[in-house]
């Protein structure tokens, strides 16, 4: 498994990107956690829909959007929002999907983020044919999916992994194995050693890396991880949070300041509620744009419908 | 003009799509090198090559989804299923993503792709051959669904599904495959999705089908009229949406109707077609509205088939019997 920070914030090998561009993306982690414990909240207060959190895969997220370009593909899954926000996707649409509303699901034109699939394992695929069209139009977009350890037992893992090999389309398959499908753990979702070891019967390179992904919190603000996990568990991977592993390179560097620190939340802190107050303003949407958003053009029993003559 | 049977005439739509538009491409299993099971995409492998018309992996489910991310990404692929039985596979890619993208991005992204999937029995087939399950397509919020009787009209609906600019479930009944002939235009035209065909033109009962029964449908109207009774004979030609304008228009006149499909009865289109007649044209019915269907049985194998399909003798008998009414 390749890992390049280790939990006291040593490195094991030479730094891709300069300590600047890592504080970058470490406020970006941050600026993700505060979306996240933001959501949560709103749940528990009744203005947010079933929320999916993903504190302790925001280094994994937000770093595999860092290395896209900014018209990649992205086509990930309900708990990939700091993902998608990275790859452009603004907070104010994420917050809007999960208050319940459609227009959370329309991202402005040129960034190529598909809204979150809620079905598990579908949308492998459709990274596929993304990235399939661009090769055709000879353009050097890539097509990036992101999924959970569970999704890979899904037969759409299988299909989507062999068409992209065999018609050899710039696609990333990007697993975060976060430990648990709800309640099912990864040891039990396959005998494979590992989930990288797949990408081999395909016929492409797969590679194992350390993004420090744990589901520190449950699967969704529905259920109850006492049920399936001992707490230590948890208490055990908050050790190992990629921020503080992240802090910790950075003190070692004597790059890192409270002050620093404070600033990048207090900017996150009013990014994010910027972006819930934009949100919630979004005027509830009128009955007919239920009707309009189903076709180009809305067909003539949708009209009578509309017009309650059914 | 050349005259051609449906099969040929759904090879020249796709010739004419490939030719007059470089974003569409075909896929599906051995539609490449053999021109697939039915030979509809025959020689438009050699003629346009591999970049264009792909052989794929055996995978339903891969197939559309691989369409689905083709088409938001720009391309018009048109996805070719082998039999309708064959096509549950790719159900969740075709509800879950496929019909649901427009709404779920509000407008943001679609998916212009086309889904042919051959249908019907009648051909002495293997299991999950002869299936007609094209009332499970229709009731699917986002899609359109349409099937063609003739061969004019083949090549029309897959060039106006080629174009639609949301996805389109196109069925294609194999008994008729090459049981019909007419002279098919060699230009690029279109045939209006969402309008009934009016067949032929009537005052005494309407006939109404889609598909393979418009070949009993046409003969038992022809005998029917050979009685003394003027038929008109709608050919739905577009399953979703329904064009219960043109249903209502020719029944008010009519005041008989007579729905015959190959589907099993419960749930199957003839019940939503009843039901509109019943809404909107009540008034003028001089009957009931009558179902001419297959029964609720798993479609059998050949020794059977006589058993299940609706017959020319039995469409006669209801409409003689409805004339009285």
């Amino acid at each position: 498994m390749y890992s390049l920070i280790s939990p006291d914030g040593s490195v094991s090998d030479r730094l891709p990107l300069t300590l600047q561009q890592m504080k970058g993306l470490y406020a970006d982690m941050l600026e993700a956690r505060t979306y996240d414990r933001k959501s949560n909240a709103m749940q528990k207060q009744g203005r947010l829909a079933t929320y999916a959190s993903f504190e302790g895969q925001e280094a994994a997220q937000i770093g595999a959007a860092a290395a896209l370009e900014p018209s990649d593909w992205v086509a990930g899954t309900y708990r990939d929002a700091a993902l998608m926000w990275r790859a452009g996707y603004p907070w104010k649409h994420l917050v809007a999907g999960r208050t319940g509303d459609e227009r959370g699901g329309q991202p402005p034109q040129g960034v190529n983020v598909l809204p979150p699939s809620i079905t598990v394992g579908g949308h492998m695929i459709h990274a596929v044919g993304l990235a399939w069209a661009e090769k055709l139009k000879g353009s050097s977009r890539v097509a990036l999916t992101s999924f959970g350890d569970g999704a890979t037992s899904e037969g759409d893992f299988h299909e989507a992994m062999n068409f992209a090999a065999v018609f050899s389309t710039p696609t990333i398959f990007f697993c975060q194995n976060n430990g648990f499908a709800i309640s099912y753990p990864r040891h039990e979702q396959t005998k494979s050693e590992s989930i990288s070891m797949k990408a081999d019967a395909y016929g492409m390179p797969g590679e194992q890396v350390d993004g420090v992904t744990y589901r520190m919190g449950p699967h969704t603000t529905s259920d109850d991880p006492a049920r399936y996990r001992e707490e230590s568990d948890g208490d055990m991977w908050r050790e190992r949070d990629p921020l503080l592993r992240v802090r910790k390179l950075f003190q070692n560097a004597g790059e890192w300041s409270e002050e620093w620190e404070a600033e990048m939340e207090a900017r996150a802190t009013e990014r994010i509620e910027q972006a819930v107050s934009e949100a919630e303003a979004l005027p509830v949407p009128r009955r007919e744009e239920m009707f309009d958003r189903m076709y180009a053009e809305i067909t003539d029993p949708l009209r009578r419908q509309l017009d309650g003559e059914m | 003009v050349t005259e051609l049977n449906i099969a040929q005439a759904l090879n020249r739509a796709l010739d004419t799509a490939l030719d007059s538009d470089e974003r569409v491409l075909l896929l599906g299993e051995d539609i490449g090198r053999t021109g697939g099971v039915f030979r509809i995409t025959d020689g438009l492998h050699e003629k346009y090559g591999p970049d264009r018309v792909y052989d794929t992996p055996v995978a339903e489910s891969g197939i559309v989804g691989a369409a689905f991310g083709l088409a938001i990404a720009g391309m018009r692929p048109v996805a070719e299923l082998q039999f309708m039985g064959f096509s549950y596979p790719a159900y969740d890619q075709i509800i879950n993503h496929v019909a649901r993208i427009r709404n779920r991005s509000n407008h943001r992204f679609t998916a212009p792709l086309v889904i042919r999937i051959p249908f019907g029995g009648g051909i002495g087939a293997a299991e999950h051959h002869s299936e007609s399950a094209e009332a499970i397509y229709a009731h699917i919020p986002g899609l359109k669904v349409v099937v063609a009787s003739t061969p004019h009209d083949a090549k029309g609906l897959l060039l106006a599904a080629i174009e639609d600019p949301d996805p389109v479930v196109f069925l294609e009944p194999i008994r008729l495959y090459r049981a019909v002939k007419e002279d098919v235009p060699d230009i690029y035209y279109t045939t209006t999705i969402g309008e009934v065909r009016v067949e032929r033109e009537g005052e005494d009962i309407t006939l109404i089908s889609w598909g393979a029964m418009m070949k009993e449908t046409r003969a038992a109207a022809t005998m029917i009229e050979q009685e003394g009774g003027s038929v008109e004979v709608l050919d739905l030609q577009t399953l979703s949406p329904l064009d219960a304008d043109g249903i209502v228009e020719s029944v008010s006149k009519t005041g008989r109707a007579i729905v015959i499909h190959e589907a099993p009865r419960t749930g199957g289109l003839g019940g939503e077609v009843a039901a509109i007649i019943q809404e909107r044209c009540l008034f003028s019915l001089l009957g009931p509205v009558h179902r001419i269907t297959g029964p609720d049985t798993i479609f059998p194998l050949k020794r059977s088939e006589g058993h299940y399909l609706p017959s020319v003798e039995q469409i006669v008998k209801t409409a003689m019997r409805a004339l009285e009414e």
